[in-house]
């Protein structure tokens, strides 16, 4: 068994694609006509075979509250890793991405929060050991 | 005392979480002194000073990683009602965000009831 895949709940998919690659910087890995949707998925360039992330429709009547509940506590249910979060928090700042918490060391990461545009809170995090 | 914030009626804003609007009239300062004695609460005082508006999550975060408080976040956020209660920390809504700002004015009435 292996894990290949993981989703974030967004509200519109193309502008959840437009973020995700022009301003996170992931690329686009498969796009596939599902329904009245698509089966979206980005990867990270420098890992491309690695996990895909699903750029996931929120319809769901559950899935509004339980994004809006996160939102308002400043919970990300996603993290990704970045090698430094400082150059990324500037990085993104300058490109107009909103942080709920800017670059904060918690022990072993330095952590930072952002909002993806789509209804979510992401975080970065920067392992500093092992 | 200057603008004798934490005593003026008018001014005073208790939580509108916890609702403990007859508490927090009746006697905020005792509130402060009651707010401050939990170790928690001075904790989150502690961190709020050393970055002022945090949204909950990087306050359960700080009070986990750096302090070694095994609390759920219920209960920091019950702890945040009290300090809110007492004039101490200041919830601000901003769209969907909510972050958490430290007050002193409450500490310096204190301070200067007594400052010789």
């Amino acid at each position: 068994m292996r894990i290949v895949l993981t989703s974030v709940y967004v509200d519109d998919q193309a502008k959840a694609l437009a973020f995700y690659t022009d301003v996170l910087g992931f690329v686009k890995k498969k796009d596939i006509a599902f329904g009245k949707s698509r089966w979206l998925t980005v990867v990270s360039p420098d890992d491309p075979d690695s996990t895909e992330l699903l750029l996931e429709p929120d319809g769901h009547p559950a899935a509004g509250p339980f994004k809006d509940a996160l939102v308002n506590d400043g919970i990300p249910f996603t993290s990704f890793d970045v090698d430094d979060v400082h150059a990324e928090y500037e990085r993104l700042t300058g490109l107009g991405v909103r942080f709920t918490q800017a670059p904060v060391e918690m022990g072993p990461v330095t952590v930072a929060v952002f909002d993806d545009t789509c209804g979510n809170l992401i975080q970065i995090a920067e392992r500093s050991g092992q | 005392m200057p603008a004798g914030r934490v005593l003026d009626r008018e001014t005073w804003r208790p939580s509108r979480l916890t609702c403990k609007y007859t508490l927090a009239y009746l006697g905020p300062v005792s509130d402060v002194f009651q707010a401050l004695a939990a170790p928690a609460r001075r904790a989150i005082l502690d961190e709020l000073q050393e970055r002022d508006r945090q949204t909950l999550f990087e306050l359960c975060t700080r009070l986990t990683m750096k302090h070694g408080l095994e609390l759920s976040r219920q209960a920091i956020s019950q702890h945040l009602d009290v300090l809110e209660s007492a004039g101490l920390v200041i919830t601000e809504r901003e769209g969907r965000y909510k972050f958490h700002h430290l007050e002193t004015g409450p500490l310096r009435a204190i301070f200067e009831r007594w400052t010789v």
